[in-house]
């Protein structure tokens, strides 16, 4: 029989290895699958792990376009991650963006066409605010009601859905869109547009916090107070209140700092690569970042990793969509099978396998 | 309004998604969260078309997508039971599986329609004339989604696998160490969470629609992963919960459809803000019954 | 001679490598919403656009990207294709306008045709399709079947396409049937069959027994054929709902004009244009009638179909007022494209608010 036998600490090797271990299984099994499909396996790999990064006709643009794409799934994993230290599971992170992108945008655009660099920071937070107060709603009834978070921050991202409806067909529909919906576009209101900060690098503003948000999750894991006290909270809660952890203060933090950062990022993107608030802009980011969140271990550095992997195989899938003519369901699929991988190699990190000659239950 | 047809719109509407909300209920009675809903139940709505339509037999379609799901389910199984990796993660993932093999899978299936379906109803049933076309003139899931849910609150309050199931999802430790199989148990769970998911997928497939489309659940899994919660976790609950849901969104299209001036977005976003106003209510008056080992991994250490 | 022998075959190589590369021949690229086999939109966009390879053969190169997300992502995929040297690049939804706008900006070599959208550029044409030329048909047969004097129209978002394709409707219905009312479901979807079934139900339930829909799946059709009412192929012919509950269909036939903006890029001849054609110019198709319909009425709609095709009749003639009671168009007057493309009202007899 084999046996699983829990290591006093995580491995350091496998913790390095194992990503490595998944996405060489990733590649394998996808293969076969691409194989199957009628497709050269070998190629549609190249195509979505190696074109992107090196590819001489695309790489220039594809490679700052990770960062486009990863900034955002990085700004809302680590919010969403120091919740999930706690044990708080807001998997609502798609209502927190639209809201926060449908605030900033409100905000931005009651002043147009003001031309002052005053109003991107004010849009930024407010975006920031409007995801935050979205996520009041399930810490306020959680520490009121007690009831559930995860299911009233899910419930709520549809609700925020049909409040960009409203907003993209309605309130903040473009006045010179001719009745079209969706608002007007950033790209050509230029102090408010989030353009890249150095051409040809993908670096937004969006990108740019992202980074910081790594760093100051980092140093509040594991340098602050409060750090520790979300640790606690989330590995021995009953410890946690005999130390005076008040876990609604827990509970208000780690919603607040999620809808925050999902505020925020929303805000970017919507100012920036999506460039108008329209019926479907959001396109899935809140719940593909609950994935990122989780490839990275719901470590700061790791979910840098992971975002970053994440967007090289959307891009990747794109470009072996374009190639290779790839059904889109299979990079879907493909991503998955990445996610399924990871996770199940997850195992040997915390625990040591070993062969046993019998069961002993 | 017709309450003869809004309870019969009703009942089709919320066929689907108390079929996945009573199997994902067994699966958390066990103490396991599976957020894979969506995806068992979008793998049952293809497998159970596919088969439909190739053997000629909606029932033989119902059959084999339980199968299917089941199966599916098993991955989930075997990566948070063995593997022990995070439900939560796990769950998502699977959600993601599903929605990229079933497209894969129905692609061939696209634009076809599924036979004889009208043949679904039992006969006699129908036929009975005091209760009228209300209550008797459906198919025979609607009753065995019924039926599952009387089952399964007969099987958890009164056979000694009910308890031993409840056991092993309050306190998985004490379980373990009473001398039962914690894992066995909970990958039994996971299955038949997984069976009836995609017999809720096949009812959305093969009767409220009928076609097969690419994605065409929308969402109904993430439904009924609510409702289990709305319900705390009870078998009435869920059923009133399905119920509940499903006449909400029927009779807010209805509402329209009369002609009534509440305005539209606020009636499409009613079945959320009003399962958010029950979810309060429910828990304002204290009652959860959460099993206590809900999401947590299991490993036997001795 | 030796020496010679080799120039010309090492010409002949390199003549072969060329043709190897496929670099002559034009690359036409294609951009949708949603994946190609959602039985509606996307699909018939993608079916036009195989029709369009067929006509051209090997003498294009056709380079597809499906259930491409409107915003961010839509401009990263048409850089890319543009980037693999696509010539011409059609973006088969409205979302993709703005996208598509700057993307065209970056490259002012590719030629880009958006669908439905309202901006042109030297490198951007635009080309949509007089939908409410068909409705005017389905609208008129809608009236005719009825039996409750009850007609349902499931919309997706209230947008100016929509509200024309309410109105055309509910115009020809009444003048098929003065005491027609018209019942609007509002969706918030294009494309969610369980959606659209339960939409179905609920405009069954409230009396009506014809339907319209406005969005892309055949799911009203698959609950109509159940409930024994009628309804329209929408986008696609939907034939496998024929005789019934299909009656008939308003088509989205592209392959035309896709065939003739290929054709002007391979010619050399290509310029940034707005196409808005309809039923005269093929865009728009009608379905066979079939059912049950009163020989009166296939007479009838097939000589509105005549009529509208010649331009003789117009579906948004005068004498018309808005929902309110205002006055909009005169006697004999014909409402001009302006008020048309930004159609944000409902005429006069249509119950309800527009939402927002």
């Amino acid at each position: 029989m084999i046996r699983l036998e829990k290591r006093p600490n995580p491995s350091r090797l496998w913790t390095a290895l194992t990503p490595v271990l998944a996405v060489v299984l990733t590649m394998l099994v996808g293969g076969i699958m691409f194989a199957l499909l009628g497709k050269p396996p070998l190629e549609a790999i190249r195509t979505i792990f190696w074109d992107p990064l090196f590819h001489p006709q695309f790489a220039g643009y594809s490679r700052p376009q990770l960062l486009v794409k990863a900034g955002p799934l990085i700004l809302i994993a680590i919010g969403l991650s120091v919740g999930f230290r706690a044990g708080i599971w807001n998997i609502g992170a798609e209502g927190q963006y639209i809201m926060g992108a449908v605030c900033g945008a409100a905000v931005g655009l009651a002043f147009y066409p003001a031309d002052t660099w005053l109003l991107f920071p004010l849009m930024a937070i407010a975006g920031a605010l409007g995801g935050w107060a979205w996520a009041m709603i399930p810490a306020f009834l959680k520490t009121r009601f007690g009831t559930n978070e995860i299911l009233v921050s899910l419930m709520l991202v549809y609700v925020a859905e049909n409040i960009l409806a409203s907003a993209s067909a309605g309130w903040l529909r473009n006045p010179e869109g001719m009745g079209f919906p969706g608002s007007r576009n950033f790209k050509q209101w230029a102090s408010v547009y989030n353009d890249e900060l150095v051409i040809n690098t993908g670096m937004h503003w969006g990108v740019v916090a992202a980074f910081i948000a790594v760093i100051a999750a980092y140093v509040l894991m594991a340098r602050h107070i409060q750090g520790f006290n979300i640790r606690l909270t989330g590995e021995a809660p009953r410890a946690a209140r005999f130390s005076g952890v008040s876990p609604a203060r827990i509970i208000f933090l780690c919603l607040g700092i999620s809808g925050a950062l999902a505020g925020m990022a929303g805000l970017f993107e919507v100012t920036g690569p999506a460039g108008q608030i329209s019926i479907d802009f959001n396109s899935g980011y809140g719940f593909t970042a609950i994935i990122v969140a989780f490839l990275g271990r719901l470590n700061p550095f790791g979910i840098l990793l992971a975002g970053l992997l994440m967007a090289l195989t959307y891009i990747g899938g794109e470009l072996a969509q374009l190639m290779l003519g790839l059904p889109g369901a299979s990079i879907q699929l493909f991503q998955g099978m990445l996610l399924f991988f990871l996770l199940a190699t997850d195992v040997f990190t915390n625990y040591r396998v070993r062969l046993t000659g019998r069961e002993v239950a | 309004m017709d309450p003869v047809l809004l309870v019969a719109s009703i009942m089709v509407s919320a066929t689907p998604i108390l079929l996945a909300a009573i199997g994902e209920m067994v699966v958390e009675k066990s103490g396991v969260l599976n957020l894979g809903v969506e995806g068992m139940m979008i793998v049952g709505a293809v497998m159970g078309f596919a088969i439909a339509v190739s053997s000629g037999s909606p029932v033989l379609g119902f059959l084999g997508a339980a199968i299917a799901s089941a199966v599916f389910s098993l991955a989930f199984g075997l990566l948070t039971q063995y593997l022990l990796s995070n439900q939560v993660a796990t769950g998502l993932g699977l959600t993601l599986v599903g929605l990229g093999l079933s497209a894969l899978i129905g692609s061939n299936y696209e634009g076809q329609r599924a036979p004889s379906l009208a043949k679904l109803d039992i006969p006699g049933l129908g036929d009975i004339p005091t209760l009228g076309p209300m209550l008797f003139a459906h198919d025979f899931v609607v009753y065995l989604s019924l039926a599952l849910v009387a089952a399964v609150w007969a099987f958890l309050k009164y056979t000694r696998a009910g308890l031993i199931l409840r056991a092993v999802g309050e306190d998985h430790e004490s379980a373990h160490a009473l001398g039962y199989k914690v894992v066995r148990v909970r990958m039994m769970a996971i299955a038949f969470g997984g069976a009836c998911a995609g017999l809720g997928g096949a009812y959305v497939s093969l009767v409220r629609v009928p076609q097969w489309t690419e994605g065409m659940t929308a969402g109904a899994g993430w439904i009924a992963l609510a409702i289990v919660v709305f319900a705390s976790w009870r078998p009435l609950g869920v059923l009133i919960g399905a119920y509940l849901f499903g006449g909400v969104t029927v009779i807010q299209l209805n509402l329209q459809a009369a002609g009534t001036t509440v305005p539209v977005e606020l009636l499409s976003m009613s079945p959320y803000l009003i399962t958010i106003i029950v979810l309060v209510i429910i828990s304002a008056r204290g009652a959860h019954g959460a099993p206590g080992s809900l999401g947590r991994p299991f490993h036997a250490a001795s | 001679m030796k020496r010679r022998t080799l120039l010309a075959s090492a010409a002949a190589l390199s003549l072969a490598a060329g043709a190897g590369f496929a670099q002559d021949v034009p690359k036409i690229g294609f951009v949708y919403v949603g994946p190609v086999n959602d039985g509606g939109w996307s699909q018939h966009h993608h079916e036009s656009a195989m029709k369009m390879k067929e006509h051209f053969g090997d003498a294009i190169e056709l380079i597809e990207q499906e259930s491409v997300p409107e915003g961010a992502d839509a401009e990263r995929v048409l850089t890319q294709m543009a980037l693999s040297g696509a010539d011409l690049i059609f973006t088969t939804s409205f979302g993709y306008m703005d996208p598509t706008i700057n993307v065209a900006a970056k490259f002012p070599d590719v030629k880009f045709e958006h669908a439905t959208g309202y901006k042109q550029a030297p490198n951007v044409s635009v080309y949509s399709a007089r939908f409410y030329e068909g409705r005017a048909i389905t609208g008129y047969l809608a009236g005719a079947m009825t039996k409750t004097n009850k007609i349902g129209y499931i919309a997706s978002f209230p947008i100016p396409e929509v509200i024309r394709g309410i109105n055309s409707s509910y115009i020809h219905a009444k003048k098929a049937n003065p005491d027609v009312e018209i019942a609007v479901v509002w969706i918030s979807t294009w494309f969610d069959p369980a959606k659209e079934a339960d939409a179905t139900q609920a405009l069954l339930d409230q009396g009506a027994d014809v339907v319209l829909a406005h969005t892309d799946s055949t799911a009203p059709l698959a609950v109509l054929e159940k409930a024994g009412a009628y309804g329209f192929g929408q986008a696609a012919d939907m034939e496998e709902y024929k005789p019934e509950p299909r009656i008939s269909s308003i088509i989205d036939d592209w392959a035309p004009y896709y065939i003739e903006r290929v054709q002007a890029v391979i010619d050399g001849s290509w310029e940034s244009v707005n196409t808005w054609d309809g039923i005269g110019a093929g865009m728009v198709g009608i379905g066979e009638f079939t059912g049950p319909i009163p020989d009166d009425v296939v007479a009838t709609v097939t000589q509105m179909k005549e009529d509208i095709a010649s331009g003789a009749y117009h579906p948004f003639t005068g004498p018309l007022n808005k929902q309110d009671g205002s006055a909009w168009l005169a006697e004999g007057e014909v409402a001009d494209d302006g008020t048309l493309a930004g159609m944000s009202f409902y005429v006069e007899g249509v119950t309800g608010d527009i939402p927002n």
